[in-house]
């Protein structure tokens, strides 16, 4: 998967970390960086897929550019988003 | 009464409606996308028979009743949409769970008077004689009616619960994934 078209202005190291908390870094991080700006999160929670999708469709201050999958460390499988702050 | 007769004050007042028409028509537009949706969404957080078949029920009469239905199970609630226990390749704590814990639908105990599982096949014996669905008959009724059934990915990976035991046709989510639907229900019920 080619990340390379976005320039995120923060990266989230969320691996590891279980729902909610996947979220919850994102959506802080959202909330902290300018308008316009883009958050790269990084999750090995599968939830945070369709997690995310809900988030964006509720809240408006934030859009979602992509999501995909990468192999990760140890087998698990890594989940990638790019989150962009629009309001 | 008065009748209006200067064409210039007619003018205004059509223009005037015709900028509140616009006005209205947006505002009525932007609180609709603020609806929710025909639909019931339920936290299946138990692994009791009865509490199941009281999500099942009102998730298969909501779907009935033509709206849209989503079920979100997570902790003890998953043994209701397992299919079979699995113990290879997992870690001992997870072995625990999927030995203690009902393999299917078809093991699920009763909340009260379950005495070792004795009152349990009770009920379900009494529930045949009063000719009550059963919980899998309820489950399939609700997936042929399109019920939506997420199964909560963080209790999966609590307790080890790997795809492969899980019944057909589920999605997996969190709770932005339960929320997301909640927030566009009518109803929302925790069970």
């Amino acid at each position: 998967m080619n990340n390379a078209q976005y320039e995120p202005s923060e990266v989230i190291d969320a691996s590891g970390l279980q729902c909610p908390m996947p979220l919850v870094r994102a959506s802080q991080a959202a909330r902290k960086v300018d308008i316009g700006a883009i958050i790269q999160v990084i999750s090995t929670d599968r939830g945070s897929v369709p997690d995310f999708q809900a988030w964006v469709k509720r809240d408006k201050k934030v859009e979602l550019l992509s999501q995909n999958e990468q192999p990760g460390d140890g087998g698990r499988t890594v989940y990638v988003h790019f989150v962009k702050r629009i309001a | 009464m008065t009748t209006i007769t200067d064409t210039d004050a007619i003018a205004k007042l059509e223009a005037r409606l015709v900028k509140l028409e616009q006005e209205y028509g947006d505002r009525i537009a932007e609180l609709e996308t603020q609806l929710p949706s025909h639909r019931v969404t339920i936290v299946c957080f138990s692994g009791d028979y009865d509490r199941a078949m009281a999500a099942f029920i009102i998730a298969t009469g909501a779907l009935a009743m033509g709206y849209e239905c989503s079920m979100y199970f997570t902790f003890w609630g998953l043994s209701v949409i397992k299919n079979e226990a699995q113990t290879s390749g997992k870690s001992l704590p997870e072995k625990m769970f999927t030995m203690m814990l009902p393999e299917n639908m078809a093991k699920l105990g009763i909340s009260k008077m379950n005495f070792a599982g004795v009152g349990a096949k009770m009920m379900r014996g009494i529930m045949r004689d009063k000719n009550v669905a059963t919980l899998d008959e309820l489950m399939e009724v609700a997936q042929e009616m399109g019920v939506r059934i997420i199964s909560c990915t963080m209790a999966m990976d609590i307790m080890g619960v790997r795809d492969e035991e899980m019944k057909d046709g589920l999605d997996f989510g969190g709770v932005g994934t339960f929320l997301g639907d909640a927030m566009d229900s009518r109803v929302t019920l925790f069970i």
